[in-house]
C-alpha cells in the first residue's frame, strides 16, 4: 500500500521530497485526488489541478538539480479573492462575472515563487464579508466535521474563508491562504480544528487582494500545525513597493525561532472576554490553556481592554464604510457583469442590484449612509475615535504581558441556515477576534478541544504589532500541550 | 432602551425614504420588497451601532494608520504601461481600445 501523503506536515513532506521518498508529482497527485473526492464540500470555486500537475514534474526537476525551494511543490488552496493570473477571480461574487485577473498577486506570486502548487481557487463569503461562508454566490461550503448530536447536519466551516480552512481540515491541501478583516482566518480555523495565523496589518502586501476594508485587511494563512503556519507564514510576508501599507520591517524566520522556554513569558487574561451566556466547554477550554502555559513556566496576568464591548458595532461601522468605498468600483464598465439600462446610471444601479448578494448591499448601504453628509462625524469619525481607544486598550495591557489567551470564536460550528436571519447576531461571532483586527495586532487560532458535540474549539493568541515571535512561541508550548490530535469525521470516514 | 437616542446628531428612523436615498447614493436599484427587507435590517444594525454614544470620545484623535507603518516616498516614475490589451482584456464591451457605455451627452 502506498504512503498517505495528505496527512503530512509540510515539514516532514520537505524532508521526504529532499530524500526522494516520494516525489512532487505523487503528493500533488494524492491530494488532486482528494479535490475531486471531496467536492461535494464545495471547497474549490475553480480547480487548478492540471496547472498543478504540470508544475509538480518541474519541482521533481528541480528537487533532481538540487535546486529546491523553501516549500517546493507543496499543495496549496489560494482563497478566490487573491487574484491569480490567468485564472479566474471570483471573490465568490457575481458581480465579477468572468473576470480573469492579467496580474498576480504580491502574496500568490510569493508563495509560487517559494515553490508552492496552488490545487485551487478556495471558496469564500462574497467579497470576504461573512462568518460562516454562506454569503458565497457559488454556494455554502460544508465543514468535514459533523457533531455527534446531529451528524446528518451539515456545519458551516466558519468564514469568511471558510473554502481554504475546509480544505486544509479535509486533508486536500496542506495549507491555504486567507485573508482576515474581522477574524475571517481565525475563526474559521477555530471552527474546523487547525490553525490559522492573521499576522500584524502590513506585514504582508495586499496588492492584488480584492479589497473589502483596506485599513483592516490582512493576508491570513491556514495550516495543520504551527511550524507549517510558521513556514509559509514567512515566505508570504515582506515590504512590497506596490502597497504603502506594507511595512518595511524584515522578517523573521517565524518558524527556526519557535523553541523557546515558556519561563516568566507572561501570558494575559482579558477579563471582558468571559461573556455572559458563553458555552462552559469554551470557558473550560479557555481555563485549561492557562493552566497548561502556567505549568509550562509563563505567569498568568490578569488584564483589562475595557473597550472590548464597543469593538463589534466600531467595525460595523468602519468595515462598511470602506467597503462601500471599495466597492464603488464594480460599475459594470470596465470588468465583471454589466446589466444593461437605458442610460449610463441604470446600467450602473441595475449591474450593482444583480451583481451584489444581500450581505454586500447591506454592508454597502450602511458604508454609505455613515459616510454620508452629516452623518460622518457622527459614526465614521467617532468609529475611528473608539478605534484609537480599543487600540490604547492593548498597548496598555501589553505593559503587563507579553502575549495574551483568548478563546477565538464564542461557539463551535453551527449547521448551515442557522444564524442567518439576524444580522447582528451573525456579526457578534467575531466578538473575540475584531478587537485585534481594529488594533492591527497579529493573532491565531489553534485548535484546543473538541465540544461536547464533537467539534473542536480554538484559542487564540494575540501579540504585540511585529511580534509574531512571541505568538507562534507560545502558540507552539500550548500545541505541544494540548496535544490536539483529532480529525474530521469525514477524512475518519475516507480512511476506513 | 431610549437613552441612546437622545444622542445630537443620530436620525434613529430609517423609513423607506431614506433606504432608497441610501440606496440611490450607491447607486444600487432596490425594488418596492427590497426596501421593506432592508429598511428594518439597516434601522436595526444602526440603532445596535448607536451604543457608541455611550463612549467619551473628548480628546480623542481618530484612528486612521493602525500599525504606525512609515509610509515611504519613492520616485514617481511610471514603472509599467503598454498593456491597452490587458486593460481591456474583461471589458463587457470594448471597440478599438476604448470601453463602451451607453450614450452620456446628448
Amino acid at each position: 500500500m502506498t504512503q498517505d501523503l495528505t496527512s503530512l506536515t509540510i515539514v516532514e513532506t520537505l524532508k521526504g521530497l529532499k530524500n526522494k521518498d516520494f516525489s512532487a508529482v505523487e503528493l500533488v497527485g494524492q491530494h488532486a485526488k482528494k479535490v475531486e473526492q471531496l467536492r461535494p464540500l464545495n471547497a474549490m470555486i475553480t480547480e487548478t489541478l492540471e496547472t498543478a500537475a504540470q508544475e509538480a514534474q518541474e519541482s521533481d526537476k528541480r528537487i533532481a538539480a538540487g535546486q529546491m525551494r523553501e516549500l517546493e511543490g507543496i499543495p496549496i488552496a489560494m482563497k478566490d479573492l487573491y487574484c491569480t493570473k490567468g485564472v479566474k477571480t471570483t471573490a465568490a461574487s457575481h458581480i465579477l462575472g468572468d473576470f480573469v485577473p492579467t496580474y498576480e498577486s504580491t502574496v500568490s506570486q510569493k508563495l509560487k515563487d517559494a515553490g508552492t502548487i496552488t490545487l485551487g481557487k478556495a471558496n469564500l463569503d462574497e467579497f470576504a464579508m461573512g462568518g460562516s461562508n454562506i454569503t458565497s454566490y457559488y454556494g455554502p461550503v460544508e465543514n468535514p466535521w459533523r457533531s455527534l448530536t446531529y451528524p446528518d447536519k451539515k456545519l458551516v466551516p466558519g468564514g469568511s474563508s471558510g473554502g481554504s480552512a475546509a480544505a486544509v481540515a479535509a486533508d486536500m491541501v496542506m495549507a491555504a491562504t486567507g485573508t482576515d478583516t474581522g477574524g475571517s482566518t481565525r475563526q474559521p480555523a477555530s471552527f474546523c480544528g487547525i490553525v490559522g495565523v492573521k499576522p500584524t496589518y502590513g506585514r504582508c502586501s495586499r496588492w492584488g487582494i480584492v479589497a473589502f476594508a483596506s485599513s483592516l485587511d490582512q493576508a491570513g494563512i491556514f495550516a495543520k500545525n504551527v511550524e507549517d503556519s510558521a513556514l509559509v507564514l514567512k515566505a508570504m510576508s515582506g515590504h512590497d513597493v506596490k502597497d504603502t501599507t506594507s511595512a518595511p520591517h524584515e522578517v523573521p524566520n517565524f518558524a527556526a525561532l519557535l523553541k523557546h522556554d515558556m519561563c516568566g513569558v507572561r501570558v494575559g487574561v482579558p477579563k471582558e472576554y468571559r461573556m455572559d451566556g458563553m458555552p462552559q466547554d469554551i470557558v473550560d477550554v479557555w481555563e485549561k490553556g492557562a493552566k497548561l502555559l502556567k505549568d509550562a513556566g509563563a505567569v498568568i496576568v490578569d488584564i483589562t481592554l475595557p473597550h472590548t464591548k464597543y469593538a463589534v458595532p466600531t467595525y460595523y461601522i468602519i468595515a462598511p464604510a470602506e467597503a462601500s468605498s471599495n466597492l464603488a468600483r464594480y460599475d459594470g464598465v470596465r470588468y465583471g457583469l454589466r446589466s444593461e439600462g437605458k442610460d449610463l446610471a441604470e446600467t450602473y444601479e441595475l449591474t450593482r442590484a444583480e451583481g451584489f448578494g444581500a450581505e454586500v448591499k447591506r454592508r454597502i448601504m450602511i458604508g454609505t449612509y455613515c459616510l454620508s453628509a452629516g452623518y460622518y462625524d457622527a459614526y465614521y469619525t467617532k468609529a475611528l475615535k473608539i478605534r484609537r481607544l480599543i487600540s490604547e486598550d492593548f498597548k496598555s495591557a501589553f505593559t503587563q504581558c507579553d502575549v495574551i489567551l483568548t478563546p477565538t470564536a464564542p461557539s463551535s460550528a453551527f449547521a448551515i441556515g442557522e444564524n442567518t436571519d439576524d444580522p447582528i447576531k451573525m456579526y457578534l461571532g467575531d466578538v473575540f477576534t475584531i478587537p485585534a483586527s481594529l488594533a492591527g495586532l497579529p493573532g491565531m487560532s489553534i485548535p484546543a478541544a473538541l465540544d461536547d458535540q464533537g467539534l473542536p474549539l480554538g484559542l487564540q493568541i494575540i501579540a504585540p504589532a511585529w511580534d509574531e515571535v512571541s505568538m507562534f512561541r507560545v502558540a507552539k508550548t500550548l500545541e505541544e500541550c494540548l496535544n490536539f490530535t483529532a480529525k474530521p469525521t469525514l477524512v475518519q470516514t475516507l480512511a476506513a | 432602551m431610549n437613552q441612546t437616542i437622545k444622542m445630537e446628531n443620530f436620525i434613529m428612523t430609517i423609513d423607506a425614504a431614506t433606504v432608497r436615498k441610501i440606496a440611490q447614493l450607491a447607486r444600487i436599484r432596490v425594488s418596492e420588497e427590497d426596501v421593506n427587507y432592508y429598511g428594518p435590517q439597516l434601522q436595526n444594525i444602526l440603532a445596535w451601532v448607536e451604543q457608541l454614544s455611550e463612549v467619551n470620545t473628548d480628546g480623542v484623535e481618530p484612528l486612521s494608520n493602525v500599525a504606525d507603518i512609515p509610509l515611504l516616498l519613492r520616485a514617481d516614475e511610471v514603472m509599467d504601461g503598454g498593456i491597452q490589451q490587458d486593460i481591456l482584456r474583461n471589458a463587457p464591451e470594448s471597440v478599438e481600445g476604448f470601453f463602451v457605455v451607453s450614450k452620456i451627452v446628448e
